[in-house]
């Protein structure tokens, strides 16, 4: 299978973090890049997802989801920029 | 953010109408629902009897609140999952759902951007979120559509997409086979259909491209060549080449 | 109401357990297909005196090779029977090389790595491919030369393969870092660990 945009992320690291994923901004620590991770390219399903910098393709982070567990890795990001959710988008 | 409901859901299938001789529209209502964004998608697990399971992700078609939604599938013919939910999926039947997810590929009534939609084949479902929740605020903002498409026969959501009343103006592509009459041959989209077709970055709008990985990266690659910046540009991979 | 049965059920004795067989050839890749020009490729093998053992493409090229049919089986549930490669097998290229190390890891360019215990790569079980189908190997699929280990989950065939550095443990790859099994036999269901 090809590969898919960070987006499909929502789904596999909806129980590790409370808050949206795709849309946090996290920085590369190869190159420094900044984006949100709903722009990282997805690898590696149905294996697992393997989300990559879009500028140059270092594994920022990985999920791997397994008999009701999942094991996360985000050696990739230096770090990771969380908003706080904001209520009047609330549905 | 919207809000999220933790773990997953049931939704039963209470209506279903064919969208072309491959794809179906299907309605779950699903209890607990909390609405959900356009563009927005919902991860479909389904469980055979020995506890095999296979989770599929889909594009919800509907935006708003209450616990119907309406999803929109293309049948692949050696797929999985995709032929289930078209062709064995009866009323009253359940799947596990888990979303609403994603909220970086949404678009919200909030936002002031003229926006570009550009749909591959089945991409166009999550656009049709977008143009119903654009219609459903009464929003002025331009939005547009550019929907690519096999045939004419191929065509999801072809007469709301096309109703003289819809806020959001849909130009048609075809790759395969035009429509009797149609002044432009099939062909794949070029360069030039995209500069004549789409918002230019003068206009500095946010485009939107979602369809099979291969279209939406030849799409966005020929947006940026056109100077679109690249944070300018929003993508959703279904995969598939 | 409509039963899901997903894509299995076979019950062909020839196919390991949970298994279904394809006609097709999935790809499946935990990144972007590398481009390798044979120019610049190589493949090593490294021990734990630090030598490195080095083919380039001419070299390699000029080993023995062998044609291979085989069945493969991708972790992910397909199986393809009878899939025809020819390769340089892994007897012939550990054969100059002096190892006390009963592990190897496999790395790949691109950066993909998996682990595999060094009985598992000879007496015949295993090569470097270099043809696929009587063509040269598409990238695709791991051109222009991967690993071939079809009596395990494919996983273990890296693609693009570049080398094999011994190890004195079985240390995770990859995805065996995220919980997929260490070593991978089909026929046993070894899936996850
Ligand atoms: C975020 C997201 C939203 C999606 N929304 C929708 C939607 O609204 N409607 C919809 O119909 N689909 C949508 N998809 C695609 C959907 O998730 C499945 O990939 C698709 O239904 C095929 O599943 P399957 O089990 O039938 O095929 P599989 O058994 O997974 O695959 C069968 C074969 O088709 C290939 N393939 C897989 N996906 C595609 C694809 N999208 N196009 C072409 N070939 C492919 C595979 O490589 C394989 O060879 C979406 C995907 C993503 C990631
Ligand atoms: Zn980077």
């Amino acid at each position: 299978m090809d590969h898919l945009d960070g987006n499909v992320l929502a789904g596999p690291t909806t129980d590790l973090f409370a808050f949206e994923p795709t849309t946090a901004q996290g920085q590369c620590r190869s190159c420094a890049d900044i984006a949100a991770l709903g722009q990282a390219m997805v690898y590696g399903q149905p294996m697992g997802f393997v989300a990559r910098c879009r500028n140059c393709d270092n594994v920022l982070l990985v999920v791997v989801e397994h008999a009701g567990q999942k094991s996360l890795n985000m050696r990739g990001l230096r770090w990771l920029r969380v908003a706080d959710p904001v209520e009047h988008n609330r549905i | 953010m919207t809000s999220q409901a933790v773990g997953w859901l049931t939704g039963s299938l209470t209506s279903a109408h064919p969208l072309t001789a491959a794809a179906r529209s299907t309605t779950l209502t699903v209890p607990g629902w909390p609405g959900n964004d356009a563009g927005q998608h919902v991860d479909v697990r389904l469980t055979a009897p020995d506890g095999y399971q296979a989770v599929r992700s889909y594009s919800i078609a509907s935006a708003g609140p209450g616990e119907e939604i309406e999803l929109a599938i293309d049948r692949l013919p050696d797929g999985e999952v995709s032929p289930f939910l078209v062709d064995d999926l009866e009323l009253g039947d359940t799947v596990e759902l888990r979303g609403p997810l994603g909220g970086w590929f949404v678009w919200r009534p909030e936002q002031t951007q003229p926006v570009q939609l550009i749909a591959g084949g089945s991409g166009v479902v999550p656009f049709v979120a977008m143009t119903r929740a654009h219609a459903s605020v009464g929003s002025t903002v331009p939005m547009q559509l550019l929907y690519s498409l096999r045939t004419p026969e191929d065509a999801f959501f072809r007469d709301e997409l096309s109703q003289p009343t819809a806020t959001v103006r849909t130009t048609w592509h075809y790759t395969g086979a035009v429509p009797p009459g149609w002044s432009r041959s099939a062909g794949r989209l070029t360069v030039e259909d995209l500069q004549r077709e789409t918002l230019p970055p003068e206009k500095a709008p946010l485009t939107y491209i979602c369809g099979p990985t291969g279209f939406v990266e030849a799409v966005s690659r020929a947006l940026i060549s056109l100077g679109h910046a690249p944070d300018a540009i929003r993508t959703e991979r279904f995969g598939g080449t | 109401m409509a039963v899901f049965g997903g894509r299995r059920g076979d019950d062909n004795p020839a196919l390991p357990p949970g298994q279904h067989l394809t006609a097709s050839f999935p790809v499946l890749s935990a990144g972007p297909t590398p481009s390798i020009d044979t120019e610049d490729w190589e493949f090593f093998i490294q021990t734990e005196t630090g030598q490195t053992h080095r083919w380039n493409w001419d070299k390699f090229l000029a080993l023995p090779s062998e044609d291979i049919t085989v069945d493969i089986h991708c972790v992910t549930s397909w199986s393809k029977f009878g899939t025809r490669w020819r390769g340089v097998s892994l007897d012939t290229l550990f054969s100059e090389v002096e190892t006390g190390f009963d592990f190897v890891m496999a790395h790949s360019y691109g950066g993909y790595t998996t682990n595999l215990p060094r009985q598992e790569l000879l007496d015949g079980k295993a090569w470097i491919a270099y043809e696929y189908g009587g063509s040269e190997l598409d990238p695709e699929h791991g051109g222009p030369a991967r690993l071939l280990v079809p009596h395990l989950y494919f996983w273990k065939s890296a693609k693009w393969v570049r080398g094999l550095v011994m190890q004195s443990e079985d240390n995770p790859g990859f995805w065996e870092e995220y919980g997929y099994n260490l070593h991978g036999d089909p026929w046993r269901e070894e899936r996850y660990s």
